[in-house]
């Protein structure tokens, strides 16, 4: 127990590690371009017509201290990072008053939602039909779903997205194409509002779950040709220990270890695309936030966006690497 | 070495698909020079005819050539994945064969970096690097950004491709034969370096061509490049696919789709290729 | 049937084709062989002249490209020849009446379950005892190879190599099968776990009254436990006789020269090697495959190999320098011509 504390200790290193740095890089971003984000919000609110000089130092010292740019740099940094610990990054400019927070709130359950079911659903299909295929070679269905996975795997979030859209928005529109749920639902627990969601996020789901599962697949399917080779199965096999047992237990078991690693590394990678098919979709989660802060100068938006994003990823790698010892009982926890 | 193409060509139907599909799109890109109209401009031709004769792929609602913009469109969006992954690759080989041949306090602190760039998640930094340049945004400047925070994964694979020579018997022994490091370096860790380096750099390019047409579709490149991206940007704009002009979408989608398999492909086939116990597996089966 | 373990004439090579190159490697090419009830047969040779594919091939344990094109093998505890069983058959018989014991038993068993799981899938269905009663029994046999009981509930990573060794033969023995087979059981352990391990071995395979094929390349292993021993060279057997006789008296050129070539206290005579390498199974030399190497070789060595002759009750050698008696054996060109039927066809995985 208390080699596992040590290991939980230096794994909370690295979470704090990584949104260190990852926060750092975003300062860095916002800080270290020509383009001073006041100056832009005020070119852009003062090009119609003539405006009074006060008026704008006016403008231009609250958007000032709006945005956490009064100061000394390192009085700003230190502000940046008060800032975060506890959330606020001050209202909204394009959706004024409401706070940055209370947007990301809203839009983060959605994101969450469609991450967990896409990732779980991609993870858990396609390493189940991935081992499948490594170990029964010659199956000629198992052939088939690995050459159409070959073929998925390469296809970027937003090619796959547009395609899925276009195959079910345009071709054969049976599902909702936009939004997070029928505009005359209220939004409560109710059968009419949940069947709603579901029918809304068939979509997006299944866009992320191609664009992932592809990587799954083929990635198992290696890994349980090699581990097919190893003296431990090879003798399993000798002792015709019943083949059920042998692929899920010798086999797969021993291939979750490095795919969960492998999820953990890509989970950043999921998270971009997860937003980016919600952009596609116009799925009400962080993704098109993002886009529409963008889209209306909300510098205070996208910064919190970007840095929660961090801290999101950050702390779903930390539960995954939480998870690894007690799978792989080899794993030094030193 | 040509003759280890060939009878890949011949005996590995995934290699010889992907080079097939790769010259047709470098064939596009070849086209491309030869494009009648200048690529910028626009209304030189009646809009959104569909494909015929005359217009082989249509035209689309800026009174473009969809077929002469797709070839121009292929070419910057392939010149670009290219600069990415050419400038990814130095960072990455670097990091990776240093850390992979140096190993202990310096090998761990930079795979720390390494793990901690690769959980980063992307869009939202770029998208807000975007946000800060606005205007001063060029494709120079993105393919740097993107090159900067790309390398992660790659240079993990190098480093473990490192790791292994640096430990394997021959390397000892070269040592031990009196071969200077360059020359171990060059003659025989060599093979085993670079078929790594040319899969990663295939999906590289892939990844960073990825990238180009998610941001460009928002609008967040300069959007007068016709780009793979920068054409489903103004399609979208146009509302194309309500409108009916579907060609203007489905020829850059295709395009793009045929250049990540045909990649991916390449990459996957010689790396199965140089790793004998996969090759065993083909053998055998 | 006072023979565990017949084997006629067996063939298995491995057939590839790849990149448009097709190649046959002679495994094991023509072997013939019995082993008796109780009675440790060992066969010795060097790297690559067939031991592990012969061990394949009789344990059943074939995967392509490995083939078996020819021969007989039959057990003593069943009533046809191996390949004639169907996979039923052949998963009922495995552990309970052939068990192996292989090199590298540090990794045979699962890295992430505990070792009393590997006996739970090896041994459990075949003994056909209540959970409770199965694990006591577990519990004794594994005392008897002098193991804590507590070594069930470890990870094989927790256990010392020579610990793991020792679970591996317990492993193999817990059902008591009447035919063990082992493969360079020792070679990866230091001479003093050596001398334990082969001892345990020895007094296991008393105890239950098992047949064994021991399969090293080192004699002085031999010398310790086999019984009888068969010297094989290139895929085929080129001598065989009483452990005692072969070591005193070798009569095959190879086995000459490797009886030779072990030290003796007291000896400082300078060793010479063989000339020559051993031969590529995929392209053997005419004839007798030792030919190449060998000081006696003859003309007819080069055109049709010998067969295997007995000169003696329980010795046989395949050279013709040693005796009139040595004649080609008769079906030596048209053997590998012969049918590639492939018998091994049902246990394609």
């Amino acid at each position: 127990m208390r080699t596992y504390a040590r290991y939980f200790l230096r794994r909370l290193g690295q979470f704090v590690f990584v949104v260190f740095v990852g926060i750092n890089i975003v300062f860095f971003v916002t800080h270290a371009t020509p383009v001073d984000p006041v100056e832009q919000a005020i070119s852009s609110a003062t090009q119609f017509g003539h405006s009074d000089p006060r008026a704008v130092e006016i403008m231009r010292k609250a958007l000032r201290e709006l945005y956490g740019l009064d100061g000394t740099i390192a009085q700003q940094y230190v502000r940046f990072w008060t800032r975060l610990a506890t959330g606020d990054f001050g209202p909204s400019l394009s959706a004024f008053p409401t706070p940055v927070s209370v947007l990301i709130r809203q839009s983060l359950p959605w994101t969450v939602g469609l991450l967990l079911t896409s990732t779980l659903i991609a993870w858990g299909v396609g390493n189940s039909l991935g081992g499948l295929a490594g170990y029964y070679r010659k199956n000629r269905l198992l052939k088939a779903v690995g050459i159409a996975a070959t073929g998925l795997q390469p296809i970027p979030s937003y090619i796959m997205s547009l395609v899925v859209l276009i195959l079910f928005g345009y071709i054969w529109p049976i599902l909702p194409i936009s939004g997070g749920f029928q505009m005359n639902v209220s939004p409560d627990l109710s059968i009419p509002f949940v069947s709603s969601v579901i029918m809304h996020s068939i979509l997006p789901v299944l866009s992320l779950v191609l664009i992932t599962i592809g990587a799954w697949f083929v990635g198992m399917r290696s890994l349980v040709s090699n581990i097919v080779t190893e003296d431990y199965v090879v003798y399993a096999e000798l002792a015709g220990v019943n083949r059920r047992r042998i692929l899920t237990s010798y086999i797969m078991r021993n291939a979750l270890t490095p795919q969960l690693t492998g999820l953990a590394l890509s989970l950043g990678a999921i998270f971009n695309g997860a937003i980016i098919t919600e952009f596609v979709f116009g799925y009400p989660g962080l993704g098109t936030l993002l886009v529409r802060g963008v889209n209306s100068g909300d510098y205070s938006l996208v910064l919190g966006i970007a840095s929660i994003s961090i801290v999101a990823v950050a702390t779903a790698v930390f539960a995954i690497d939480l998870l690894y010892p007690l799978l792989d009982p080899r794993v030094k926890v030193e | 070495m040509l003759r280890v193409f060939r009878d890949l060509f011949r005996y590995n139907r995934e290699f010889a698909a992907g080079t097939i599909l790769v010259l047709i799109v470098l064939s596009l890109v070849v086209a491309s020079f030869f494009s009648p109209y200048p690529p910028q401009d626009s209304y030189v031709v009646p809009p959104d005819v569909p494909p015929c004769w005359a217009y082989p792929l249509g035209t689309n609602s800026r009174g473009q050539d969809v077929f002469w913009q797709l070839t121009v469109a292929i070419r910057n969006s392939l010149l670009f994945g290219i600069a990415v992954a050419f400038l990814s690759r130095i960072i990455s080989l670097v990091i990776g064969l240093v850390s992979g041949y140096t190993g202990g306090l310096v090998d761990r602190v930079l795979m720390s970096i390494n793990d901690t760039f690769v959980v980063i998640p992307l869009f939202p930094i770029l998208t807000l690097f975007y946000f800060m340049m606005h205007d001063h945004m060029s494709w120079t400047l993105l393919a740097l950004a993107m090159a900067s925070l790309g390398w992660p994964y790659d240079a993990r694979l190098i480093r473990s491709v490192a790791l292994s020579l640096r430990n394997r018997e021959f390397t000892a022994q070269s040592v031990f034969s009196g071969m200077s490091t360059r020359q171990i370096l060059l003659e025989e860790h060599l093979p085993y370096v670079l078929p790594i380096v040319f899969s990663t750099t295939m999906n590289n390019i892939n990844w960073s061509i990825g990238l180009e047409v998610t941001l460009s579709v928002i609008g967040f490149t300069n959007i007068e490049t016709p780009t793979i991206g920068t054409m489903i940007y103004w399609a979208n704009q146009h509302t194309a696919m309500v409108a009916g002009i579907w060609w203007w979408v489905v020829a850059p989608v295709a395009t793009v789709i045929m250049t990540f398999i045909g990649l991916f492909l390449l990459s996957v086939s010689v790396n199965e290729f140089i790793d004998p116990r996969s090759r065993l597996a083909r053998m055998g089966v | 049937m006072d023979v565990a373990l017949s084997v006629r004439g067996l063939r298995a090579y491995y057939l590839t084709s790849h990149f448009g190159v097709e190649r046959e490697v002679r495994a094991v090419d023509d072997i013939t062989l019995s082993v008796e009830k109780k009675e440790i047969y060992g066969i010795a040779g060097e790297s690559s002249c067939g031991k592990s594919t012969f061990i394949r091939t009789i344990a059943a344990a074939i995967r392509p490209p490995l083939r078996v094109l020819g021969g007989s093998i039959r057990y003593s505890f069943l009533d046809r020849d191996l390949y004639d069983l169907d996979e039923r058959a052949l998963t009922d018989m495995r552990w309970k009446h052939l068990s192996c014991i292989l090199q590298g038993s540090m990794n045979v068993l699962n890295p992430v379950r505990r070792v009393r799981e590997s006996f739970k899938d090896f041994a459990s269905p075949h003994m056909g005892l209540a959970r409770s009663e199965f694990f006591e029994a577990v519990k004794a046999h594994l005392k008897r190879l002098r193991l804590s009981p507590t070594v069930l509930s470890a990870f094989p990573h927790e256990l010392s190599g020579g610990m793991r060794q020792r679970v591996a033969i317990a492993l193999a023995t817990v059902c008591r099968p009447e035919f063990i087979i082992a493969d360079e059981p020792t070679t990866a352990l230091d001479v003093v776990v050596q001398k334990d391990v082969l001892a345990l071995i020895l007094e296991m395979q008393r105890e239950i009254g098992s047949s064994m094929i021991f399969v090293t390349h080192d004699l002085t292993v031999h010398a310790n436990i086999s019984n009888r021993l068969g010297i094989m060279y290139a895929g085929r057997l080129v001598e065989e006789g009483s452990t005692r006789d072969i070591l005193r008296d070798p009569m095959h050129p190879y086995t000459r020269h490797l009886i030779a070539s072990l030290p003796r206290i007291g000896d400082v005579t300078p060793k010479k090697g063989l000339s020559g390498a051993p031969p590529s199974l995929a392209d053997p030399p005419s004839g007798c495959r030792f030919h190449p190497r060998c000081p006696l070789a003859m003309d007819i060595c080069r055109q049709a190999h010998p067969e295997l002759t007995a000169l003696a009750p329980g010795r046989r050698v395949a050279c013709y320098a040693i005796s009139p008696l040595v004649q080609p054996a008769h079906d030596a060109a048209a053997a590998h011509q012969a049918t590639k039927a492939d018998k091994s066809a049902a246990f394609l995985q």
